[in-house]
């Protein structure tokens, strides 16, 4: 961060502008995507708090609304328009820019060239560029909330008719373009972000480092980048499609349709094509998210249990096996869309066989803390909140993903419950684990532990006080995107849970005041980091604690093992380097030793 | 008064984390300060860890005893109790095993909380164990998928052996309208180009088709007579609906340009689930509910007191009143049944 950086040479004399805008650099590429994502992901949580306070208290003024939400809340009372135009942003927000670019943006550019030994990503440029696009889109998308008819507010999905017609609802105008553009952008970021992964791994690889040497961070981003390659595509094409439907009287997606006392002149097209393409791209999304998630905990877990992963080879079949089936459940979102009661049979079987990778992936998690030495670092104690909400939440997935049993759930809360402990809560702790455990390499700074422990003790209470009595009110049959269940007596006595459930959000949201907090004083005013602060033995510790150019100062190191001897011992019981539980990948293998990388 | 109370809750909750905070740093002997977890760290949060685990038990069991009672209860089709039968395995499948994982997990966290000096196993594979929680994850995913797979066969009886009533579910933005496919028991052709609110053809019936004629359209109500399957066809005209049933297990999605389809074989009449103990003591509660916010319900328009009622939601977003798109479902005898039809008006009549 400091001038020292520059004393190293092989590189041009930096700008501002070159240095901190403009870079090529991906450890600084890496804390651009942080950072917005960090913003975004504000903005998105901020959201969900307006919304939650509406249907714990339905109708109630807020001076809060009025502030934040000015026409759209008269006299504090937040307009059912608004309400699901910010259901619809908080999940856009949250899944594609926090969770996506914000987690995978993040960590692949930090780790892959510094834990595979290179001195950059492949391509400097694409990898820049596609940061710019990627603020560009999240540029786009905040501004697409303050347009006159007001942002996106078909939900997440956005699915025709309701999101092709301006006159079905006022957010499928200019605020659905808008989105669409973004989503546009979004997606060309997100391509050329994967491809520059993918090659990355592929090709520049330090000398000794095979694939099955690889840290199991680096295995799910890759295998992530893959998936997005493969998917992606395929929402821009449904949001081309869109656009031309909506903009150029196509008919991919419309048919039929009176509304306001006309017909329109749409025919042929259906609505469930949009839904095919949309998920084929919607469900892959889901492991985009939660693998890269599932890579930093299984790396911030065998680092501060002092032991090897338990089956790696397995975690990196599991991961395999989860991409592959990946892409061919899609059907599961729609088993009451319409289409042939046979494409749900056989969807059921291939989202139930997703079960068996996810359960292996646990129990290995749960291995590796048996007979540890656990250290309690804050990124330890989020590695194991992930693999909690990840089972829970996971475990219902055998009800929503059996489309006998979808049927009466499909849509409600309960899928609200199950999406968020899985992928939501999982994935953000995954975030979390990522942000305490590699700070110090990303600022050469500490954060301070016991902010950290707070802020993960509160968030572990409240993200179980929302989401898991949230079960209950789906199995009582409460659609979701509903802007109060006042309207159906039904609902009556769901409205303590709401409270409830309510009031741990909020807690939530305090929560991640004291991360904020924490961050941002940190990176000015944390203490100063060693250079491999958690014993770690990965490549990355290996590098100056101040970022350089080319990350070695001198040659790339050749490594000589895999990623996990920790606690090794030899035939007489003593650790491999005496004094010291880890072997860094560098270290060459001793005499008489075994290299043991299963 | 709010924005006041508020603003304290908030003053009192920053100063709760700040006091939070406190206890961590005292806990650490005051020459740490390497922001690394010491020995009291992990001795700390191990603890917390083994609390927690007790926090997910106690939030299981509160949440069944408080929140167990406002479930859907008793179905009301003949699918229902296979499908409430299906849920019930796999819950009680899912609490056991999300028993057994977080014991696990968190127990061993809190078991093997470090130490200066001690040594952790170094246990990277065993193939045996790896075995064993693949196989049982198959075997048991083997068997909810074969039942899973039977009982959706079951539900997705679309077929018309049985002689099944047609009802035709046409949504739009925001309401519900049904059609009696009539004496024939056959739907009138229609399309939303035929439309013509002039003459009050609202669902677009082609008046040239005789199948159409002895029609009956519905826009308050649904009447169906217990024991006998009903086949339901939906349209919509506008966006994408949702016709949602709880009560019966049962969910298809309206789909403009095309005819989705969803049977089934109500068992319980209205006023039999009434008398229905689970729902009595929900509506007792739902009543006792709404005499204390009276005045709120008041306002709104609608009754204090109210009665068990089957209903048709909307379930798919739709727009600004999706909140509000309802139908009244009324299960009845076959005479109250036939009694109410022949009061209705057919649309050969309607548009004389």
């Amino acid at each position: 961060m400091s001038a020292t950086a520059h004393d190293h040479g092989h590189h041009h004399k930096e700008t501002f502008i070159s240095k901190y805008i403009f870079s090529l650099d991906h450890k600084m590429i890496s804390k651009q995507y942080l950072i917005t994502g960090l913003i975004m992901g504000f903005i998105g949580i901020a959201m969900s708090l307006l919304f939650r306070m509406q249907i714990a208290w339905p109708g109630e003024s807020f001076p809060v609304f009025e502030a934040l939400l000015g026409k759209w809340a008269p006299d504090g009372v937040m307009d059912a328009d608004i309400y699901l135009a910010l259901v619809t942003m908080h999940g856009t927000i949250m899944v594609f820019f926090v969770l996506t670019a914000g987690l995978s943006g993040t960590f692949s550019n930090l780790l892959i060239p510094l834990q595979i030994g290179a001195r950059d990503m492949a391509s400097g440029l694409l990898n820049m560029i596609s940061y710019w696009l990627f603020f560009l889109s999240s540029v786009v998308m905040v501004i697409s909330l303050f347009v006159e008819a007001g942002p996106a507010a078909a939900g997440w999905t956005i699915y025709p008719p309701l999101s092709a017609l301006p006159m079905a609802q006022g957010g499928s105008g200019a605020g659905m373009t808008l989105w669409l553009v973004s989503m546009a952008i979004f997606i060309a970021s997100s391509l050329l972000g994967s491809l520059n992964y993918i090659v990355t791994v592929l090709n520049l690889r330090t000398k000794g480092m095979s694939m099955t040497r690889l840290p199991l961070t680096i295995w799910a981003f890759f295998i992530t980048a893959i998936i997005g390659v493969v998917s992606f595509p395929v929402l821009l094409s449904a949001a081309l499609l869109l656009i031309m439907d909506r903009s150029f009287g196509t008919s991919f997606f419309l048919s039929d349709i009176f509304i306001q006392g006309e017909v329109l002149h749409y025919q042929g097209g259906s609505p469930v094509l949009f839904e095919h393409l949309f998920w084929f791209l919607g469900h892959p999304e889901v492991y985009i998210v939660i693998l890269p998630a599932m890579g930093i905990v299984s790396e911030v877990m065998a680092t501060n249990a002092r032991k090897p992963i338990f089956g790696y080879r397995a975690m990196i079949a599991s991961i395999l096996a989860i991409a592959f089936l990946s892409t061919i459940v899609w059907g599961h979102h729609m088993f009451v869309s319409g289409m042939n009661p046979f494409l749900g049979s056989v969807f059921t079987f291939t989202t139930l066989l997703i079960a068996i990778p996810s359960a292996v992936k646990a129990f290995n998690w749960i291995t590796t803390l048996w007979k540890g030495n656990l250290q309690f670092n804050v990124g330890m104690l989020f590695s194991i909140g992930m693999v909690s909400t990840f089972i829970t939440g996971g475990l219902t997935g055998i009800i929503l993903g059996d489309s006998a049993l979808d049927i009466n759930v499909h849509d409600t809360y309960f899928v609200v419950a199950h999406f968020h402990l899985v992928m939501g809560i999982s994935a953000i702790y995954g975030l979390f684990a990522g942000v305490y455990h590699w700070f110090p390499k990303m600022f050469g700074k500490m954060m301070n532990k016991n902010l950290g422990y707070v802020h993960f003790w509160l968030t572990a209470i409240a993200a179980y006080g929302v989401f898991f009595p949230m079960h209950f009110v789906g199995m009582a049959g409460l659609p979701r995107r509903y802007y109060q269940n006042t309207a159906f007596p039904m609902f009556d006595d769901l409205t303590d849970i709401q409270v409830v459930m309510t009031s741990f959000a909020l807690l939530a949201g305090l929560a991640q005041l004291v991360f904020v907090y924490n961050f941002i004083h940190s990176i000015f005013y944390g203490k100063k980091a060693t250079q491999n602060p958690w014993d770690a033995t990965t490549l990355e510790w290996t590098t100056p604690v101040e970022h350089i150019h080319g990350n070695w100062p001198g040659e790339i190191p050749e490594v000589h093992r895999w990623a996990y001897d920790y606690s090794k011992t030899n035939e007489n019981g003593e650790y491999v380097i005496a004094g010291q539980d880890y072997v860094p990948q560098t270290v060459p293998l001793q005499p008489n030793e075994e290299e043991l990388n299963h | 008064m709010t924005a006041l109370l508020t603003i304290i809750v908030l003053v009192l909750v920053a100063i709760a984390i700040w006091q939070m905070t406190k206890i961590f740093e005292l806990s650490q002997p005051n020459t740490d300060n390497s922001q690394i977890a010491s020995d009291k760290d992990n001795k700390l949060n191990g603890y917390l860890m083994f609390g927690f685990l007790a926090f997910i038990y106690v939030l299981t069991i509160y949440s069944l005893w408080k929140w167990g009672g406002v479930v859907l209860g008793t179905p009301a089709s003949e699918h229902g109790k296979d499908y409430d039968n299906l849920m019930l395995i796999s819950l009680v499948l899912i609490f056991i095993v999300q028993f057994i994982t977080q014991a696990l997990l968190h127990y061993f966290a809190y078991k093997y909380r470090g130490e200066k000096g001690k040594k952790a196993l170094f246990f990277a594979d065993n193939d045996k164990l790896e075995f064993i929680w693949t196989i049982i994850p198959v075997i048991v995913l083997a068997a909810l998928i074969l039942y899973g797979l039977y009982t959706w066969t079951t539900v997705m009886d679309v077929s018309e052996d049985d002689d099944p009533i047609v009802i035709e579910l046409y949504a739009q933005q925001f309401n519900w309208k049904a059609r009696y496919a009539g004496q024939d028991n056959v739907l009138g052709d229609a399309n939303v180009r035929l439309i013509d609110m002039d003459k009050a053809n609202i669902l677009g019936l082609d008046e040239s088709d005789p199948n159409g004629q002895d029609d009956i359209i519905s826009t308050t109500e649904i009447h169906i007579p217990v024991g006998r399957k009903v086949l339901f066809k939906m349209r919509s005209q506008d966006v994408l609906h949702s016709a949602y049933m709880p009560h019966f297990r049962a969910q298809m999605n309206c789909v403009p340009g095309m005819i989705t389809q969803f049977a089934f074989t109500p068992t319980v009449t209205t006023e039999e689930m009434r008398q229905d103990p689970g729902i009595v003591e929900k509506y007792k509660n739902i009543n006792k509910l709404r005499a204390e916010n009276a005045q709120e319900v008041l306002d709104r328009g609608q009754e204090v007191n109210v009665e068990f009622d089957y209903i048709l939601l909307c379930n798919k977003i739709c727009g600004k009143s999706h909140y509000n798109m309802q139908m009244k479902i009324v299960v009845e005898t076959e005479e109250e049944y036939k009694e109410w039809l022949s009061q209705q008006k057919t649309f050969g009549e309607s548009l004389q």
